[in-house]
């Protein structure tokens, strides 16, 4: 029985089965083997760069927001689960992932140019990083939040009572999201004046 | 009998001394011990003393009931976490006039709303910005000393 494969793949194959075609298997084999190694090198090297240890890598980030968090229950707990930087910073899925690490390129040429290095540029520029940070968390509804906390398995009887009221209203009818509130919650806050609903 | 002959006095006088010296070492030996107890306990300065265990305080519960006229209220829930600082006030994202309807909390008092000269301000006077300067939440722990004192009657709530 003959497969009814389409003329093209018939003339690649024609074209590849020849004797002379080593060369070309030869190219074809190296291109495999490259694409294996840029792919698992470019993944390897994202996974690296996604990590604390990298993040805190800088004395800006281990110095300020590494050293505020610790405090907070995101990093110290009862149960010990924590969240790390990029859990928070960083989105999960590949997509949001790469388009978020593009725009972080901007954030090498600050390091580059040193915006933040010192404690008071850092204080100074608070507000403005803070303000970015709550914009892209408004825009994607908290994605970086739900990872974690899924609003399905919420039980608001362990909530207390105002807590649960605003995630049964503001929050279950999307008006609004996890930012709206939860601000500071990992990092100390700007000056909060002219806020919205702060 | 001649009592003032030197003789005489002079062995009384000499056992009267050296009890008294003896006795008001003692005392002086025994008041120490007692004032040198501190906060840190009897635990003796080369040790370490054993910290006390922390308390929980309760997320949420009834408001709790003053005690006099003039009294700061007490935290009726947690307040783990929350911070006053010079850009934010956590307890004020309820209890501010702005928030509290909305939030179902108390509103804080309008006395907080003058500086220490009467004049009346149109935020919180930062005399009255660290709430927990006076107000606290409580624990369910036991009374430390015995104590006996009740509120008026038109404090208690039935």
């Amino acid at each position: 029985m003959k497969l009814p494969l389409p003329d093209f793949i018939k003339r690649y194959w024609q074209l590849l089965s020849r004797p002379v075609a080593l060369a070309l298997w030869l190219i074809l084999s190296f291109g495999f083997i490259a694409g294996i190694v840029f792919w698992g090198g470019f993944n390897t090297l994202m996974e690296a760069s996604n990590t604390e240890a990298f993040c805190t890598g800088c004395h800006e980030m281990e110095d300020n927001p590494f050293e505020e968090m610790k405090t907070t229950i995101h990093y110290s707990n009862r149960s010990g689960v924590r969240a790390s930087c990029p859990d928070c910073h960083v989105p999960h899925e590949w997509t949001h992932k790469i388009v978020r690490k593009v725009q972080a390129s901007k954030e090498v040429w600050g390091k580059i140019t040193g915006v933040i290095d010192t404690r008071d540029k850092f204080l100074d520029h608070r507000k403005f990083m803070a303000e970015r940070e709550w914009a892209r968390m408004k825009a994607n509804d908290s994605r970086e939040c739900r990872n974690c906390h899924n609003f399905e398995y919420m039980d608001f009887s362990v909530q207390s009572s105002r807590a649960a009221h605003k995630h049964r209203t503001a929050l279950a009818s999307g008006e609004m999201t996890c930012i709206d509130c939860h601000k500071g919650i990992a990092h100390h806050l700007p000056d909060m004046s002219g806020v919205p609903n702060w | 009998m001649k009592l003032c002959h030197f003789k005489h006095w002079f062995p009384l006088a000499l056992t009267a001394i050296v009890c008294c010296s003896s006795l008001s070492t003692q005392s002086v030996a025994a008041e120490s011990n007692e004032s040198v107890e501190s906060l840190r306990g009897p635990t003796a300065i080369s040790e370490e003393a054993k910290a006390p265990a922390l308390k929980k305080f309760p997320k949420e519960r009834e408001l709790l009931d003053l005690n006099y006229v003039g009294q700061p209220p007490l935290i009726p829930h947690s307040i783990r976490g929350y911070k006053i600082t010079n850009n934010d006030n956590r307890c004020l994202h309820c209890h501010s006039w702005d928030n509290a309807v909305s939030a179902g909390a108390t509103r804080i008092g309008i006395s907080h709303f003058r500086d220490r000269n009467g004049q009346v301000l149109a935020d919180v006077s930062p005399s009255r910005y660290f709430c927990t300067q006076c107000h606290v939440p409580q624990v369910n722990a036991k009374a430390l000393v015995p104590n006996i004192f009740e509120p008026v009657e038109s404090l208690k709530t039935p």
